[in-house]
Formats: C-alpha cells, sequence, structure tokens
C-alpha cells in the first residue's frame, strides 16, 4: 500500500510512545479498539494544574496506519485543555495522514482514544471532588 | 544442487514469497528462448517443418510433465495455469455428469479458484459440501467418508495449501474415492516438483499444475485427465479442437517448453532441494525462537512442504511488521493487507483466533534462497517484532499477566 511520507515518518519515528501512570489522578487513560478487530489504541493524557495536557503517551497494536494516527494525535493533543483537544476530528488525522480510503477506521480510532482518555480523566476529576469539598 | 545461488540484485528486497511465485530458473529461459524468435511454429500447422519442429517441443514438454507425476504424456493438457485447470477440472467433470449425479465435495482451505468455481455451480444448481479442517490443517479422513454420497462426482482436495504449506494425505483420500468410484481432482499448484506425486499409487484422476509456481514461465499450466478409467470433461474453451477438444486455443509454444523443462528440473533435483530447504526451514525457526518467544506456527510442521512457514508472532500486527521489515518481501495472513479488511480465512479454519490471524505472516524459501538471506531475515524480524511489541499496549497487559480474553473489548 503507498502511504504518504508523513505516515511513514509517524510510523518509523514514533512520538510519545510509553506508559503513563493509569492510577495517577491526573492522567487519563483510553483503551479503544480490539484484538480481534486487528487495532488496539492505548491513549493517555497527563493534566497539569493549569488545566493543559502537559504529557500525551500511547502505545497501539495495529496497522502503520493505526500507529501513525495514534502518534500524531499525541502531537496534537499535548499543550491543549481538554476541550479542545476534545474537538480534534477524524477527518483532520485522516487528511493530515493523507489515509488511504480503507484506512479512515484507523483515524476514528484515534479520535475514540482522545475522548475516551478525556472521559476517563473527568470521571476521576469529579470522583475528587466531593472528597475536597470535605477537607 | 544447482550452481546459481542468487538471481536477485542487491538493491532488491530479499525475495519470501515463493508461494505466489517462484523466478524462473534461467535454465529454464534458456531452452524457451528459440521458440520466441526462429522456431516460433504453431504446434497446431501439419504441413511444414515449422509446425513439425513446434509440435515435437511442445510434445516433448508433455512427456516431461507427464514424467513428474507418473502420468501418460496423452492425459496431459496445457492450460493457461492452475486456476484454468481448476475451472476445467470442476466445471467440466459436474456438467459431464451432471444428469446421473449432483454432489461436489471440497475443503474450506481450498484456494480461492476452487471455492469460487464451487459457489458458482452452487449457482446452477448443484450441491457442495466445504468439509472443514483438523486444527493442524489437514482434512479428516472420516469426515470426508461420511460426506461421500451415492450423489457424489468428485472429490477436489488441494495436494498442498498455499498459506501453511500443509500436505494433505493423498493416497488415503484417493483410495477412498476409487472404492466409492468417485473421481477425486487434486490442485497441486503447491506441490507439484516440490514432493513426490504419482497418479497411480495415489488413485488421482485430475491434477492442476502450474508454471510460475516452479520455476517455469508465468501463463501457463496443465490438467492431467486420467484416461482409464476414463474421466470425461465439459470443454469451457471452443474452437479448433486443440488438446484432444479439451481446450482450444493455439499452444504457446515456448512457455510449454519452459513448463517441460521446469518439471524435468524438479524431477531431477527435488531430493536435493528438500533438503536444502528443510536446513533453511530450521535454521529460520530455530533463529526466531531463540530471540524471540510467543510465536507460533499455524499448520502442521511435519506434514508440510519444507519452502513454507506460517508464523503467527503474537501481539504484533501483520501489516505493521510488514512495513518494518522493507528489505523482505513476504506476505501476511493480516486483514489489514487486503482489501476486504477480513483476515485469511485459511487460517480462520484452522480455528486460529482472529487477534493471532491478525498477527501472521508467511514466509516462503525457495530454489534461490540462501543461508545468509535467511540470517538477514531472522535479524530483521527480530528487530522489528522486538520494537513493535515495545509500543503493543497488548503486549504490555500480557507482560503485566493480564488476561486479555478477560477484558470486554469494543468491536469497531
Amino acid at each position: 500500500m503507498a502511504y504518504s511520507e508523513k505516515l511513514i515518518d509517524h510510523y518509523e519515528n514514533p512520538r510519545n510512545i510509553g506508559s503513563l501512570d493509569k492510577n495517577a489522578e491526573d492522567v487519563g487513560t483510553g483503551l479503544v479498539g480490539a484484538p480481534a478487530c486487528g487495532d488496539v489504541m492505548k491513549l493517555q493524557i497527563k493534566v497539569g494544574p493549569d488545566g493543559l495536557i502537559e504529557d500525551a503517551k500511547f502505545k497501539t497494536f495495529g496497522c502503520g496506519s493505526a500507529i501513525a494516527s495514534s502518534s500524531l494525535v499525541t502531537e496534537w493533543v499535548k499543550g491543549k485543555t481538554i476541550d479542545e483537544a476534545e474537538t480534534i476530528k477524524n477527518t483532520d488525522i485522516a487528511r493530515h495522514l493523507a489515509l488511504p480510503p480503507v484506512k479512515i477506521h484507523c483515524s476514528v480510532l484515534a479520535e475514540d482514544a482522545i475522548k475516551a482518555a478525556i472521559a476517563d480523566y473527568r470521571a476521576k476529576a469529579q470522583k475528587e471532588e466531593p472528597k475536597e469539598a470535605a477537607e | 544442487m544447482t550452481a546459481i545461488t542468487q538471481i536477485r540484485r542487491n538493491d532488491q528486497p530479499i525475495y519470501l514469497d515463493y508461494q505466489a511465485t517462484t523466478p524462473m530458473d534461467p535454465r529454464v529461459l534458456e531452452v524457451m528462448m528459440p521458440y520466441f524468435t526462429h522456431k516460433f511454429g504453431n504446434p497446431g500447422s501439419r504441413s511444414h517443418a515449422y509446425g513439425w519442429e513446434a509440435e515435437e517441443a511442445v510434445e516433448k514438454a508433455r512427456g516431461q510433465i507427464a514424467k513428474l507425476i507418473g502420468a501418460d504424456e496423452k492425459e496431459v493438457i496445457y492450460t493457461s495455469g492452475a486456476t484454468e485447470s481448476n475451472n476445467l477440472a470442476i466445471r467440466g467433470v459436474a456438467e459431464f455428469y451432471k444428469d446421473r449425479k449432483n454432489h461436489i465435495i471440497t475443503t474450506v482451505t481450498e484456494h480461492k479458484c476452487v471455492l469460487d468455481t464451487c459457489r458458482h455451480l452452487e449457482q446452477q444448481g448443484f450441491e457442495v459440501t466445504y468439509l472443514p479442517v483438523q486444527q493442524n490443517g489437514l482434512l479428516d479422513l472420516d469426515v470426508l467418508r461420511a460426506a461421500i454420497t451415492d450423489k457424489t462426482v468428485l472429490v477436489s482436495v488441494m495436494a498442498v495449501n498455499n498459506e501453511i504449506g500443509v500436505i494433505q494425505p493423498l493416497a488415503e483420500i484417493g483410495k477412498i474415492c476409487r472404492e466409492r468410484k468417485v473421481f477425486f481432482h487434486t490442485d497441486a499448484a503447491q506441490a507439484a516438483g516440490k514432493i513426490p506425486l504419482d497418479v497411480e499409487a495415489m488413485n488421482i484422476d485430475l491434477m492442476s499444475i502450474s508454471g510460475h509456481k516452479i520455476y517455469g514461465p508465468k501463463g501457463i499450466g496443465a490438467l492431467y485427465v486420467r484416461r482409464k478409467p476414463r474421466v470425461r470433461l465439459v470443454a469451457m474453451i471452443y474452437g479448433g479442437g486443440q488438446e484432444r477438444g479439451f481446450r482450444s486455443g493455439t499452444l504457446p509454444t515456448p512457455l510449454c517448453v519452459g513448463l517441460g523443462e521446469a518439471c524435468e528440473i524438479a524431477m531431477k533435483e527435488m531430493g536435493t532441494e528438500a533438503k536444502h530447504l528443510a536446513k533453511l526451514q530450521e535454521r529460520m525457526l530455530k533463529g526466531l525462537r531463540a530471540k524471540l518467544t510467543d510465536i507460533v506456527v499455524n499448520g502442521d510442521l511435519e506434514q508440510r512442504i519444507p519452502g513454507n512457514l506460517n508464523i503467527s508472532f503474537a501481539y504484533v500486527e501483520g501489516e505493521s511488521l510488514m512495513m518494518g521489515i522493507k528489505n523482505l518481501s513476504v506476505s501476511s495472513g493480516s486483514a489489514c493487507t487486503s482489501a476486504s479488511l477480513e483476515p485469511s480465512y485459511v487460517l480462520r479454519a484452522l480455528g486460529v483466533e482472529e487477534e493471532m490471524a491478525h498477527t501472521s505472516l508467511r514466509i516462503g524459501l525457495g530454489r534461490f534462497t540462501t543461508e545468509h538471506e535467511v540470517d538477514t531475515a531472522v535479524d530483521e524480524l527480530v528487530r522489528h517484532v522486538t520494537k513493535l511489541r515495545a509500543m503493543s499496549p497488548l503486549w504490555e497487559m500480557a507482560q503485566e499477566g493480564i488476561d486479555l480474553k478477560s477484558i470486554e473489548w469494543a468491536a469497531h
């Protein structure tokens, strides 16, 4: 399959591979996809006290497009607020990497991964609040 | 062993896809050349020397093909390849005998050209039974016995599978078919020239052969059609009545000559070549297992041609692995390499779980594969599997002792 240079660059030099402590209160983790479908993405964000995403890490089981899509979004979310990060669309990812039509689902999965990570972070933050109020 | 050790240029990737096609043996090309130029006659021309010369050449080649499979030369028909041979054998028999019998038996791991032909026949009103295979890829003979009815006209079982290289028990299948008076067709595209075949000893009634899988040219194949007891076929291509009326059309003399030579070389060198390949296969597998855990060979390792390895590298998706090993030309059972996004139906038929099917590579070794190439391939595979596992969430979870099956994955 003919892939764009940008995609190949992300595959060969993936940005931000790794894991953050999934139990930390300031870390949100999204795990999406399924092994049987051939792609699973784990995307994690770490949100600073100023509300900005200060770090993002990913691990992906999947084809080159899936790896590149997740690598790209870790770059994009850094420095954004979670509300801003939530607006990243799969079409932006697909366009940036020039994904072939059969690989569009990889960009959809990457968007889902961000949303899942943000949802996880928010759920943790909500649980935190009553505790803080009690103190 | 042949003196030729390398035919690729150094700037080309290492070719490890010998089940897809083989390079032509230079010795085959050499005997073909004159038939492209000055020996250009039509083998059907009976009135002059050009025709006689061409006819002599295609008949000599027919004899070489027949000898490889223990047949008589009169029983060999030239076709354009194994796809046409399989079409002609299955449709030809089904349509000829349809007034008496209308049932065909095949297996779920056959090549698409057999399965698709059977589907077509189903639409025409024939009944087709697609037999499952065992976990090792081999047909259970009792399952075959139970499937045969008095309406069964043909059993079509491939000799060697193109994805996993397993060898079906041809002699046993042939014996069952003969006892039950059912014709036995085998697609031997991946088997001819690789393993000993004997249409008499194995009771084979029809056999498909391909030129380009045995270091011969593309665009030529053969179909063996038994004369005693006679197998009748309805022709698919009408015209001048060449090839006993089974397959009209002017014979492509250079291709016929090439197929014949390829068969003769294969017959002479089968023993030494098999030993060479078995050594390489073992070297490859040992090399990978020394440095990688969690790798699984799909299909029976014993009942298998030595030129094939089909390996699942757990937790690493096949297409991403192929993107990494740029210097190796292999193929994958992963869905992501196919337009359909479905993982290999052959692996699924063995009961290989989908997540493992996504991680499989087919590695094909052949006549021109060297030890050095195998060692380079092992190094590249180890490097990239290790790199991709380090970025695989599944590998991470497995290392943490999490049972991946305990997680509720959202299918998408």
